[in-house]
């Protein structure tokens, strides 16, 4: 890994290391902030040996995220947050599920992408696993989860 | 002696159900790569809130005894190793079932699995209720120095370098003061809605440890594993038995390596199983044929991996300290059923504790049993494509954090802090120590309160916490960890440099 992403990464630890402190050491009640302000100056101090470290280039450990391992995660990471953070509560649990599920394994499933046999493959599967999701958590576990479209 | 009254609970249909269903699923999660025990504990964890706390206790502690075990099934017919703890099993496993002796290695490797395994349960069963009365000793002080203790030792051992490890340590502690203060009431690091009750500690255990499992699978793009599965011919078992008895030295190598290992906070099993492996080299007649496919390797290699699991649960339930990072998920499974751990969990809660340690040695038998017919099963499932399993984790981990208080702030937490541990993970962080100081946090603050409040009325905060032999000793331990793993760091950090100077 290259020095600029360990000083990349360090740096952004040691951020919020300063952030935590500075609030700890700065808001009241003192009493409430006693044991944030016993880590703070911990974090602050490792942080700051971690950050020292990498930009003298003395940082060994941790091999980064390489640029074509960064381009083949960043469709995933994209449904994930997506799944996540919108697609889950507006859409409903089960349907973002199927969708997001059926997308993953379309971006990442290694068969080939020109026969309609892979396709129906991948559709049943998505199938077959929202149902056991929903045998699962709604029948078994009944666990309410949001619902808005479909179920 | 009193584990043997509680040993009808485990018998009890839903239980003995809830044991079987945890065996033969932990075996085939263990035997999938990527799936480490400690995320397959995490994602499970949901599916106990339904149950008893004794009944989900007993189907996390089995889903823990056979992933280790199950590791092995990919360690050697893939040469993938399952899980850390087996990467010693494919360095003779592997080899023997190319030779055509899959089912041996196979065979072999339960059954000292099951043997290693049984005298680490028996180890815990003796070992916990001794430690238990003497941790009665312990005040406020102690206390917080063993959750400090806690925290540095896996941040320590656990992690490549010492430094990061215990900054992993500091974030986790951080994470876990955010909320409102139990004292004044004050709001801490609270600056969205979501973390208004602080994080949920099962939200965040999936998020911690299934999330960077994702996002790695996803990094590999579209790949397929490539491995293929060698074919396993029938073995028999009275053979494989024979042969197991035939290396006592192996197996009692193995065997008391891993309890030992399993004892010692932040040491894992795939320390013990190296060193288990490592010794038994060193003491065979044999050692030429080590790496070759011999079978004193996998014997050495599986029961110390799996003789580590029940010694690892003993600074657990005595005192509130987990052994590994599993024993970590294991704690927060207890936490949500309104169980602490402590010097007087056998006191309160003895039925649910004992008959979850007997649980364990039953788990063992199973696992021997089982897996000795599940093998191949297993390995083909180990060959189900990262895309399906990638989609997979990521439902069961949106599912299991909603569930835990019906929340979606629980599910962006999972998701912060899963997508901020991968990159943390890339940077030589690692979750373990994390974990642990977000568990460990609360109980080191709240005795650092209460030993406060005690000094403030007696001999104030330095005389109170830096004095008394358990203090001390306390305090030399987390000192001589660090050292020694800072000593470590730097004498492996050498060799390297020497041998990249020779080449």
């Amino acid at each position: 890994m290259n020095r600029s992403q360990h000083i990349f990464g360090s740096g952004l630890v040691l951020a919020v290391s300063i952030w935590v402190a500075w609030i700890s050491y700065t808001q009241a009640p003192a009493e409430a902030f006693l044991f944030p302000r016993l880590i703070a100056s911990v974090f602050v101090v490792l942080a700051g040996w971690t950050f020292g470290k990498a930009v003298l280039g003395l940082s060994k450990v941790g091999s980064g995220v390489s640029r074509s391992m960064f381009i083949q995660m960043v469709p995933g990471l994209v449904v994930m947050l997506i799944y996540v953070f919108w697609a889950a509560k507006t859409l409903g649990f089960y349907t973002a599920t199927a969708i997001a599920f059926f997308i993953l394994l379309s971006i990442y499933d290694p068969a080939p992408h020109s026969e309609a046999r892979t396709w129906g493959k991948r559709a049943l599967i998505t199938a077959c696993f929202v149902a056991v999701m929903y045998g699962l958590f709604a029948l078994l576990l009944s666990v309410y989860t949001p619902r808005e479209i479909l179920f | 002696m009193d584990f043997i009254f509680y040993f009808g609970d485990v018998f009890s249909p839903l239980s003995f159900l809830l044991l079987l269903g945890g065996t033969i699923g932990g075996l085939i999660l263990g035997a999938t790569p990527g799936l480490s025990p400690t995320m397959a504990v995490a994602l499970l964890i949901p599916f106990t809130f339904h149950l008893e706390a004794v009944q989900g206790l007993i189907l996390l502690g089995a889903a823990y005894t056979s992933t280790v075990a199950g590791g092995a099934v990919s360690a050697i017919l893939l040469k993938i190793p399952g899980a850390p703890a087996n990467i010693a099993t494919t360095l003779d496993g592997h080899q023997m079932a190319k030779q055509g002796q899959g089912a041996k290695a196979l065979q072999l490797s339960f059954l000292a699995s099951a043997v290693g395994g049984i005298f680490g349960v028996l180890l815990l069963i003796f070992l916990t209720p001794l430690l238990a009365e003497w941790a009665l000793a312990f005040g406020p002080s102690h206390l917080f120095w063993l959750a400090i203790l806690g925290v540095t030792v896996i941040g320590s051992l656990d992690s490549a370098s010492v430094v990061k490890g215990l900054l992993s340590g500091c974030i986790g502690l951080w994470l876990a003061t955010i909320g409102f203060d139990d004292i004044m009431g004050a709001q801490r690091f609270i600056f969205h809605p979501s973390l208004g009750g602080g994080i949920n500690i099962i939200a965040a255990l999936i998020g911690l440890f299934a999330i960077p499992q994702v996002l790695t699978m996803f990094a590999k793009g579209r790949r397929t594993s490539g491995a293929e599965v060698i074919e396993v011919q029938k073995h028999s078992v009275l053979d494989a038995t024979k042969e197991l008895l035939r290396r006592p030295l192996a197996l009692g190598i193995g065997t008391i390596t891993g309890s030992i290992i399993g004892l010692i906070p932040g040491v894992g099993g795939q320390i013990a199983g190296l060193v288990a492996y490592d010794q038994t080299k060193k003491f065979s007649s044999e050692r030429e044929k080590f790496g070759k496919g011999h079978s004193e390797g996998v014997i050495a290699a599986e029961a110390a991996n799996n003789a580590m699991v029940g010694p690892s649960l003993v600074p657990l339930l005595t005192l509130s300290i987990p052994g590994s990072p599993t024993a970590a998920v294991l704690l927060g499974g207890l936490l949500i059923h309104g169980i602490f751990p402590g010097s007087d969990l056998f006191d309160n809660h003895p039925d649910v504790a004992w008959t979850f340690i007997n649980s364990m040695l039953v788990g063992q038998v199973l696992m021997c049993l089982f897996g000795l017919y599940v093998a191949g099963l297993a390995a083909r499932v180990a060959q189900v494509p990262q895309s399906v399993m990638a989609a997979i984790v990521l439902a069961l981990s949106v599912f299991g954090a909603y569930s835990v208080q019906s929340s979606m702030g629980d599910v962006y937490v999972m998701a912060c802090l899963g997508i901020g541990m991968y990159f943390l993970e890339r940077f030589g962080f690692s979750a373990a120590p994390l974990v642990l100081g977000l568990i460990l946090g609360p109980i080191a603050e709240s005795n650092f309160i209460q030993g406060g409040m005690i000094a403030d009325a007696t001999v104030g905060r330095a005389g109170y916490f830096l004095s008394g032999g358990l203090n001390i000793f306390l305090i030399a331990v987390v000192v001589a960890s660090v050292a020694y793993s800072a000593w470590m760091e730097l004498r492996s950090r050498r060799y390297t440099t020497k041998e990249e100077a020779q080449a």
